[in-house]
């Protein structure tokens, strides 16, 4: 199995092969076989009288020693996961949330409100008064309610029950799964799957929704803070893939997830004082920042910053010999990267008190001083250059054109352009004739187990072939930039004549001379949220629910906890959602049955789990051609 | 001639092998595949513990096997290689074989009345089991060259003796 199509990559990968340096691909090699029970669900460590394992061949016990069942240790697990993937949304909410509250009382300088027509929308939104207050009033109360949505609350979470149709929070209560706190509901699945506690996989998987809709309000919260703080996205043109590296700068890149420091970093990089100190190392072009994974994702949509690489290719920006600075933040970010810099002159940077690697340079980023980490570390950059070795600087040629920044305001502001007083209408006309034949929104990561990027490529191909608007967040639109999918370009080559006429129209009237991209850069994970807003004004407007829409998710290649988490609430919120590797539960048919079939009943949305991309592409074709129906629409 | 060799101190207990051999004796080949499948397919060695050991329980192929003679309807026999085999439609479900076993590694299959033991994957130039297992446990070696190295260990031992006295 090839590990990547990325030719940039795979560059990388046989320079490492060469020179012996273990990448993810090589651990996962030796890794191999991995445990069946834990790939099939079917482990369990949640007390000391375990591990139990539980025989999928039925020749072995059936029971774990407190007689969890394959269904119960399949649910627990998935809602352990769930768990995990809120925790991280949350934290990075919450870091967005305390930041907002020092910037509005003025203990943190060097974080203005720079989006106030936002904050006054959420304000307005939370039911906060905005009429002739001063910004920062504003914020300091809009912070504060975010803040309060982590503990428990006797009132549904805002940034869920707010943010969606009505429709769907009658569903969320039908099924008494509404979040009153992000952070309490992460707390309750911990404790309802620890020891003899919560035993019914209904139940269970249940539970698991209510956290996974904690997730999206953590998401939610996330974008709307850093669009308050760092500015709401709009269409930018940039470039992706390793070829943005330069042997004649600077090269710093950024990677994790949170905008807190990276946005700084991205604004102090231009700063003519550092220009010339890298200048005067010897970097003709200064200073070159670049980004990775979502922190990458967040910088790209609202600076432009080049994207390098995404999460299971890290590694392959350090084999470039090229970055000085790696900086990271948290969440995706691989222990290895420490190793992998040693075989350079690469610095490895940590930035949060909560996520250090070993052997790695440790810079805390703080409130108070984060204009002034910003500099640190764009020195720490410079002084790394000077012992970089050009000898051994292997930049892949190629970079390609691609344009980011399409937030949900910024997809609407287009649309208005044809529609002043109704700018939806056009979407929902071109939907209802066919000229947009759904919408699909692709999320999620890469992985090992997938020929990097395969999965992605193949089903853009298929899928806006048949007219499927395409919209994308983190290591999805990470992919789609680094293959040229993300440009005018694409649109004329994959997209069906329909979707080719709506997106040239758009494009025209946005002053673009030609169409806009066939790929929709939303912005990092936690801006699915944007995607949700999309779909929310859509069915709002058509006055049908979200479980009517021909929209459809897919995470081909995911990884992470909180991949599960978002595939969760975009099943609970009415989407069918295709997923390219299963989670670990298969060993449990009744959990397997309920995630893929049952829950359709419950709340419209289901997990279509299918490795093959073709297949994959059919199944969603058909599943908008089925709603397409459901609506009177020609399928 | 090959075998497969155990090593019970490398053993985990994780039972890998379990599951790597009954996926090989499946349908499907697949671990997802094969847990839907009816019947379900069955593994041939067990990994056991006792006494605060841990290891896998596995066919010796024999040479003088007690399983192919206590077999009165000719089922098992040594085929070309000297794997123990079975020629599945004579078994009758008498469950001499089981009895006789003294390592315990033929069992009954309730559901198709057969006695179901290692084929040694005579079908694969290597055996599911070893090749599941993470730690080397088990491992697929020549049998003159294990001796050798058992001979060489107890030279080892002997100059350790020494040297401690
Ligand atoms: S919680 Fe139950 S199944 Fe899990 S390890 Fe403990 S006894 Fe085993
Ligand atoms: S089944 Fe038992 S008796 Fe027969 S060959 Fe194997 S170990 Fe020997
Ligand atoms: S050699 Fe094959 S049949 Fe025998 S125990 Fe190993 S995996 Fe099973
Ligand atoms: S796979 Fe290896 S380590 Fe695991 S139980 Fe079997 S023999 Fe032991």
């Amino acid at each position: 199995m090839a590990a990547t199509t990325d030719a940039t990559i795979q560059a990388m990968l046989d320079r490492a092969a060469g020179e012996g340096i273990d990448l993810a691909w090589d651990r996962y090699q030796k890794q191999l076989p991995q445990c069946g029970f834990g790939e099939l669900g079917l482990c369990c460590r949640h007390c000391l009288q375990g591990p139990c394992r539980i025989d999928p061949f039925g020749q072995g016990p059936a029971l774990g020693v407190c007689g969890a069942d394959r269904d119960t240790m399949a649910a627990r697990g998935l809602g352990r996961a769930v768990a995990a993937g809120t925790a991280a949304h949350g934290g990075h909410a919450k870091h967005m949330a305390h930041t907002l509250l020092a910037a509005a009382q003025g203990k943190a300088p060097d974080y203005p409100i720079r989006d106030e027509a936002k904050l006054r929308r959420v304000a307005a939104r939370l039911g906060i008064a905005t009429e002739g207050r001063e910004a920062a009033a504003v914020a300091a109360e809009v912070a504060r309610a975010a803040l309060a949505e982590f503990s428990e609350k006797e009132t549904p979470l805002a940034w869920a029950a707010g943010t969606v149709t009505p429709g769907r929070v009658a569903t969320f209560a039908r099924h008494g799964v509404v979040p009153c706190g992000i952070d309490s509901t992460v707390s309750e699945m911990m404790h309802r799957t620890t020891y003899g506690v919560d035993a019914d996989p209904v139940n269970l998987l249940l539970g698991a929704v209510k956290c996974a809709l904690a997730d999206y309000a953590a998401c939610h919260l996330a974008t709307d803070l850093a669009d308050i703080l760092f500015g709401t996205p709009s269409p930018v043109a940039t470039r992706a893939n390793l070829g943005v590296l330069k042997a004649s700068a600077v090269n710093i890149a950024l990677h994790g997830h949170n905008p807190l420091l990276s946005d700084l970093v991205a604004q102090v990089a231009g700063d003519p004082a550092l220009v010339a100190q890298a200048q005067a190392a010897g970097a003709a072009d200064g200073i070159n920042v670049v980004g990775i994974c979502c922190t990458g994702n967040e910088i790209m949509v609202r600076h432009g910053i080049p994207l390098a690489t995404s999460s299971v290719s890290q590694e392959t920006a350090l084999v470039t010999g090229a970055v000085d600075a790696l900086v990271v933040d948290y969440q995706c970010v691989m222990p290895s990267l420490a190793s992998v810099a040693d075989c350079f002159h690469t610095r490895v940077i940590t930035t949060m008190p909560m996520a250090k690697l070993p052997r790695a340079l440790h810079l805390e980023l703080t409130e108070g001083e984060a204009r002034a980490t910003a500099f640190r570390i764009v020195g720490e950059a410079i002084a790394a250059f000077r012992q970089r070795n050009p000898a051994r600087v292997q930049i892949p040629d190629g970079s390609v054109a691609a344009v980011a920044g399409f937030s949900a305001e910024a997809i609407v502001g287009a649309l208005a352009l044809l529609d002043q007083d109704d700018p939806l209408k056009p979407l929902v006309d071109n939907i209802a004739a066919g000229n947009i034949y759904g919408v699909c929104l692709f999320a999620g990561c890469n992985t090992v187990k997938v020929p990097q990027d395969a999965n992605y490529t193949r089903m853009i191909e298929i899928l806006a072939g048949h007219n499927v608007l395409i919209l994308a967040t983190g290591c999805a639109s990470g992919a789609f930039a680094r293959h040229g999918f993300m440009s005018p370009a694409a649109t004329d080559r994959y997209a069906g004549d329909g979707l080719k006429a709506v997106l040239t129209a758009v494009g025209q009237a946005a002053g673009l001379g030609g169409p806009l991209p066939l790929v929709l850069h939303m912005g990092s994970c936690v801006d699915n949220s944007r995607a949700a807003d999309v779909a929310v004004a859509v069915a709002n407007r058509l006055g049908v629910d979200l479980d009517r829409l021909p929209l459809v998710a897919s995470a081909p290649e995911p990884v992470t906890e909180k991949a599960v988490a978002i595939g969760t609430w975009a099943m609970a919120a009415g989407i069918p959602t295709h997923l390219g590797v299963a989670p670990p539960v298969l060993g449990s048919p009744a959990v397997t049955r309920v995630l893929t079939a049952t829950v359709k009943d419950l709340f419209g949305g289901w997990l279509l789990v299918e490795p093959d991309p073709e297949k994959a592409a059919q199944a969603l074709l058909a599943v908008l051609a089925e709603r397409r129906q459901g609506l009177g629409l020609s399928a | 001639m090959e075998q497969i060799v155990v090593d019970p101190d490398r053993c985990t207990g994780c039972r890998s092998c379990e599951l790597g051999c009954a996926v090989r004796h499946s349908k499907a080949k697949t671990l997802l595949g094969a847990i839907s499948e009816s019947p379900l397919p069955r593994k041939r060695l067990f990994v056991e513990t006792f006494g605060g050991r841990t290891g896998p329980v596995i066919c010796r192929h024999c040479a003088d096997a007690p399983c192919v003679k206590s077999c009165i309807s000719g089922c098992l026999y040594h085929d070309e290689r000297g794997f123990v085999r079975r020629r599945k439609e004579r078994c009758i479900g008498c469950w001499s074989c089981v009895a006789a076993c003294p390592f315990g590694v033929i069992t009954p299959d309730p559901v198709l009345g057969l006695a179901v033991k290692c084929d040694r994957c005579h079908k694969s130039a290597m055996p599911a089991c070893v090749e599941a297992c993470p730690t080397g446990a088990l491992t697929l070696a020549d049998l003159d060259a294990v001796a050798a190295a058992a001979r060489r260990q107890v030279l080892a031992a002997e100059a350790g003796q020494k040297k401690g006295a």
